[in-house]
């Protein structure tokens, strides 16, 4: 029989490996009954060496799975050691670390037991504790369960903060080879379900003001980068598309890392934590600097460039778009200037109207001055060599052209 | 002889360390018109330097017809600020208010240095409140009243006022209290007031809590390993907040023995247990037999008698797959000789199987058992050790080059069919897989064996043999 600590520790262990901790997008008020409350923005609560936050009480219900997929800890044929917690002890766990402020809530997910109906309604019934019964009012994340029936989603949905459904990795391919049992057409359908319900509710909120809220903190999903071949262009064409279609708040890349128990088909080093952090980059470009996933990776490139973040490789493939005049250009130019973040440019556009900015204003205001002062012009700021600068990139391109034929030249490959 | 210089009369004026205490006197320096040359609030819990300068503390109000301005936005951050430490955050906010009176938009202008360094202190103390909202930690303590959640905690600014609230919102329904240096509060669910007090030492709070142990355990559970990364954690969590986190204990621990873990887990995968390099290149059942006694690939054939190989008709049409060895089998070196292979042989006898029509083998070829005092007790394989012997499985596979092989059992079944295969459910049917065409599975003996009642018994041989029966239909209409 296993103490609450071994399971707490088993459990925990294998939840790990979900990179979410969010805890933002929601603002709950305190209810009155219970404990927890929750202003929207997010708390970390503590941080581990390896420099990941700890917002939420992140478990697995259970690690005992049937499916078999290569890249995951938990697969059925892996030798590590299972537990499972009841509904209940995850309550009393959450709870407990709630009123001693060491969590913002429960990040709740588990192995495929059973069915995924069956697992869906272990875990839905765990936020319906915590919500009915004890009205909890911190923050909940479920895992939503590919192939789980439409009503066990929308009551999950009731009680949950946000939802998500993993697409695991970046290619239908790269599911066939490492995770038989998952379909990416039944993981997109669940997707598809939880934004079609939360659409729904919107409208419904607008004619009438009490319909509840289903998941108001929105659905995000994670892949694991760096298992498979699929290249950075996939990865980013594919989350682009998930954001469209599902309107994901967030797409969770997750280098691939060795872990115990890994099958021998997997790489042995993890993947560079560089590329995680450039796919992040990118991910951001996307959904806060109005950039287009095809703007992102040059048509000649499959993967971003691990030397330069993908905003610098865009502005030295356009040139013909610099200098932007920081106290004149138009938002969306301000926010393709590499250097400014997008914070700086409402900054700027604020300080603008009564005040033009000089590079010493600039620097104040923390502008990447290092990447910037190339692109942009200021009050007593020019670029010393436009000119060069465009000089430089037609050479960079000559370059790239020479390498390429020099390794067609070698591979015989055009 | 120098020239007399007119004198500059710095008035000081002493501000304890509450934002309204400021507000006031700000207010009537304003309506005095002093400019901010000329007046320096000092902050009244800091020691004043003995100044050489005339001073005047007298206060003396002068009527003028000037109305102060003041923006919502002003007010909104001075308050904040106010919390800052820095000593000379009254004469900042006052310089700030004086030049408002003139230029209404000042604050937009961020790049200004007042400004920014408002906004800067601003950030100061806005993180310092977020961060106590994070990092304060509760200790649980009986009282007569029942359960009282206690904390100990040092901010940076004097933020308790500004922090207080979210907790109230927070925990209302909880008896809560917080005590810093500076000042201390609590909340009673009962009062619903925020209630502020004086400060206090470590000692205010509980020593221990019971829940800090698991707290410590998912600390620790969740930490990978394979990722480390201190300075990231050290930027968002730095040194001067770990005073009361239970959890920083463990980092030392975490950090150091971190890459020792990540070594082991890619020697486990790379050394995972394995029979292939054992098995010879050629793939014949007399070179097979030799060279398997000889296998090491996992740690089985440590306790075993000997190597259990195959054994039937060379180039039978059907194989039959069983789990492993038992303890007869063991000590034989035959396959399916025990009870469980009686059974096997009666259900075969009844279809008329001949037996050049078969070849029997196990998925795992030594006998694992646990040994209960004289008796040897069958104990199932592991999926590391079925994967481990496959490669024997698949050399015999090769050699027989059967038309359909028959799993006995979830072992065999696993071996073959993969890890999710439902026995129960996909028994009799005729499935194809990579290792072979056209694979079956059907119940273990053994599994008919340890029925619990006759009639379940009946069932079960009657599957075990209708398999069979269709198994051998099979193979005869295939050839």
């Amino acid at each position: 029989m296993l103490s609450i600590q071994d399971k707490l520790h088993i459990l925990s262990y294998a939840a790990k490996y979900d990179a979410s901790c969010a805890s933002s997008g929601a603002k709950r008020s305190s209810n009155g009954k219970g404990i927890g409350h929750s202003d929207g923005a997010g708390i970390c609560h503590s941080y581990t060496p390896d420099g990941r936050c700890i917002s939420l009480l992140k478990l697995l219900l259970t690690n005992y799975c049937t499916y078999d997929c290569v890249f995951c800890v938990n697969r059925v044929s892996s030798d590590i050691r299972r537990a499972r917690l009841t509904p209940e002890e995850v309550v009393s766990l959450t709870l407990n670390f709630y009123k001693r402020n060491y969590i913002e809530g429960l990040f709740l997910s588990s192995g495929i037991i059973q069915s995924p109906d069956y697992t869906m309604e272990q875990l839905v019934r765990v936020a319906r504790l915590l919500r009915t019964v004890h009205h909890f009012g911190g923050y909940i994340h479920i895992k939503a369960i590919p192939g789980a029936s439409q009503l066990l989603l929308h009551e999950a949905g009731l009680y949950a903060d946000r939802l998500s459904a993993n697409i695991e990795l970046p290619t239908q391919q790269d599911l066939v080879q490492l995770a038989p049992e998952k379909k990416s057409n039944v993981i997109e359908a669940t997707m598809a379900e939880i934004h079609m319900r939360m659409q729904e509710t919107e409208d419904g909120r607008k004619r009438l003001q009490s319909t509840p809220k289903f998941a108001p903190a929105g659905q995000s999903t994670q892949m694991v980068v760096g298992a498979t071949p699929a290249t950075d262009r996939d990865i980013i064409y594919r989350a682009s598309t998930l954001y469209k279609s599902y309107q994901l708040r967030r797409v969770y890349y997750t280098g691939f890392s060795p872990f115990p128990e890994a099958d021998a088909r997997l790489p042995l080093k993890p993947s560079p934590m560089m590329r995680e952090h450039r796919l992040y980059q990118a991910d951001w470009l996307m959904r806060f600097y109005g950039f287009e996933a095809n703007e992102i990776v040059a048509d000649d490139d499959l993967n971003l460039d691990l030397d330069t973040d993908p905003k610098m490789s865009w502005a030295r493939r356009n040139p013909h778009l610099f200098p932007v005049d920081v106290n004149a250009a138009p938002r969306e130019m301000l926010l393709r200037v590499p250097g400014i973040g997008c914070g700086n440019v409402e900054r700027i556009l604020r300080i603008r109207r009564y005040h033009q900015l000089s590079a010493a204003d600039l620097k104040k205001l923390h502008v990447r001055w290092r990447d910037a002062a190339q692109f942009i012009v200021a009050t007593d700021h020019m670029p010393l060599e436009v000119a060069s600068l465009r000089a430089e990139v037609s050479t960079a391109m000559q370059m790239s052209l020479f390498q390429q034929a020099a390794v067609s030249a070698l591979t015989g490959v055009l | 002889m120098a020239a007399a210089l007119p004198l500059l009369t710095l008035r000081h004026v002493d501000v304890p360390p509450n934002f309204e205490a400021w507000r006031t006197l700000a207010r009537e320096a304003l309506m005095r018109g002093d400019a901010p040359e000329t007046i320096d609030f000092r902050d009244a819990t800091v020691a004043a330097p003995q100044s050489l300068i005339s001073t005047s503390s007298e206060l003396r109000v002068v009527p003028t017809e000037r109305k102060a301005y003041v923006s919502a936005l002003f007010l909104e951050k001075a308050r904040v600020v106010a919390a800052h430490r820095d000593p000379q955050r009254w004469n900042l906010l006052f310089r700030l208010l004086y030049r408002l009176q003139s230029n209404r938009n000042l604050l937009k202008i961020e790049v200004d240095a007042d400004v920014s360094a408002m906004l800067r202190m601003e950030q100061q103390v806005r993180r310092d409140i977020h961060k106590m909202h994070a990092f304060v930690r509760f200790r649980s303590m009986m009282d007569q009243h029942g359960e009282h959640m206690i904390a100990w905690y040092n901010p940076e600014h004097r933020i308790l006022e500004l922090a207080a609230p979210f907790f109230a919102e927070r925990f209302a329904v909880m008896r809560w209290s917080i005590f810093t240096p500076d000042a201390s509060v609590a909340w009673d669910p009962l009062v619903k007031q925020l209630q502020f007090g004086p400060g206090a030492g470590r000692e205010s709070a509980p020593a221990e809590d019971e829940m800090e142990e698991l707290w410590k355990t998912y600390y620790s559970g969740i930490f990978n390993p394979a990722r480390l990364n201190p300075s990231v954690m050290r930027s968002h969590m730095p040194v001067k907040y770990w005073g009361q986190l239970p959890e920083v204990a463990l980092i030392p621990t975490l950090i150091q023995s971190a890459g020792e873990r990540v070594n082991e887990m890619v020697q486990l995968q790379t050394s995972k247990p394995s029979a292939a390099p054992f098995v010879p290149e050629r793939h014949s059942l007399p070179a097979l037999r030799e060279a398997m006694p000889g296998c090491r690939g996992c740690d089985l054939y440590k306790c075993a008698t000997q190597v259990v190989p195959g054994a039937g008709g060379a180039h039978a049409p059907l194989m039959l797959v069983g789990e492993q060895p038992g303890d007869q089998e063991d000590l034989e070196g035959k396959p399916f000789v025990g009870p469980a292979g009686k059974l096997l042989r009666k259900a075969l006898e009844e279809i008329h199987v001949t037996s050049k029509e078969v070849f029997m083998t196990n998925a795992v070829k030594h006998f694992k058992f646990t040994q209960r005092g004289k008796r040897r007790m069958h104990q199932s394989p592991r999926m590391s050790e079925i994967t481990a012997c496959k490669p024997w499985l698949l050399a015999e596979i090769d050699a027989v080059k059967p038309k359909l092989i028959v799993c006995l059992g979830a072992s065999a079944a696993k071996s073959l069919l993969g890890g999710t295969f439902a026995l129960m459910r996909d028994r009799g049917k005729v499935l194809s897989t990579p290792f072979a065409e056209h694979v079956m599975a059907t119940v273990h003996p053994s599994a008919v064996l340890r029925a619990p009642d006759h009639a379940m018994r009946e069932q079960l041989f009657h599957h075990l043999r209708d398999d069979l029966a269709s198994a051998l239909q099979f193979v005869r209409r295939a050839a």
